[in-house]
């Protein structure tokens, strides 16, 4: 197992697990899949950071990572 | 040449800008495309700031639900165009500024003719896919857009080249579906509408000066409940 530091933005938040800032997951396991077994619903995340540069879904998460999702925001 | 009472407007913006900076904001024409939370934090801002020239365009009028965060709107403005307002505010405030307003709303059909003249185009939107197509329009024109959205307590501010792919780095490609954000479920407060509007009026002076850091592809993203303040690498 591996633990990463968990952000979930505006009406993401809602999805936050608890010890989201030292989550544990499965090695390998990808954005795609944690979003999933989270129970977010895939087009809701539009962008995600991985330490402070944006990622695809497929990007295998690392011990440490600090991850977060964001839905999209459009208002003015 | 003779002197006047506002002869010292800008007194308290030097030496944080030289005087050969106001000069060139003075100079400066800048779009600003939708006048609610984002756009009149954005138009005083400039205005005060001493940018010469501003095109303000909105289409909308005021409505009471406007009142918890536009800063143009006010109690007895309720019905007048948003537009409207942001001309008299920026008259009132600084009458140097060259100021032009247009009640419309903004489309492939009009966008290109309405900013290709300026410096830079403030994107003050509500829409996603309104986004886009002034992405596409500033793209033709060689024009930087500044771009600032938020929901709730959060916000996000990025400036876009021509050369960029930009909102297609922050909401995926271009969908009909998408046109609004998850803002039509958490609304917007004032403080957070201000705050992004400072950054996009911030970034605008940096790109007009091609002073300081600017957010070229990097968005900032700022959540007011936890404090976090960040600016991430699109590419």
């Amino acid at each position: 197992m591996i633990k990463i530091d968990l952000r979930l933005f505006v009406t993401l938040a809602k999805y936050l697990p608890k010890n989201s800032g030292s989550f544990e997951i499965p090695e390998q396991t990808t954005v795609e899949m944690l979003i999933l077994d989270l129970g977010i619903p895939l087009e809701l995340v539009k962008l995600i950071f991985v330490n402070g540069k944006r990622q695809d879904r497929n990007y295998p998460l690392k011990h440490n990572d600090r991850l977060g999702l964001f839905p999209p925001v459009g208002g003015g | 040449m003779g002197t006047s009472p506002l002869d010292g407007r800008y007194a308290r913006n030097f030496n944080t800008l030289t005087p050969e900076e106001q000069k060139k904001l003075g100079a400066s024409k800048v779009v600003v495309i939708g006048l609610g939370g984002l756009g009149g934090g954005v138009c005083e801002m400039l205005a005060r700031v001493g940018v010469g020239h501003l095109s303000l365009i909105d289409g909308d009028s005021f409505e009471v639900s406007n009142l918890n965060r536009q800063l143009l709107s006010q109690e007895h403005l309720i019905g007048v165009p948003k537009a409207e307002a942001a001309k008299n505010r920026v008259a009132a405030i600084n009458s140097e500024v060259n100021v032009t307003h247009q009640v419309a709303y903004l489309d492939e059909s009009n966008l290109y003719e309405q900013i290709k003249d300026a410096d830079v185009v403030m994107d003050c939107l509500d829409s996603i896919d309104t986004r886009f197509k002034l992405q596409d329009a500033a793209k033709k024109a060689v024009i930087p857009i500044v771009s600032g959205a938020i929901a709730g307590v959060t916000g996000q501010v990025t400036s876009i080249f021509p050369e960029d792919l930009g909102y297609e780095l922050i909401y995926g490609k271009k969908s009909r579906e998408q046109s609004k954000g998850v803002e039509t479920r958490t609304g917007n407060i004032a403080y957070c509408a201000m705050f992004v509007a400072a950054i996009q009026s911030s970034e605008c002076v940096k790109i007009l000066l091609n002073r300081g850091d600017i957010l070229h592809n990097k968005l900032l993203i700022a959540e007011l409940w936890t404090n976090t303040f960040e600016v991430v690498a699109l590419t």
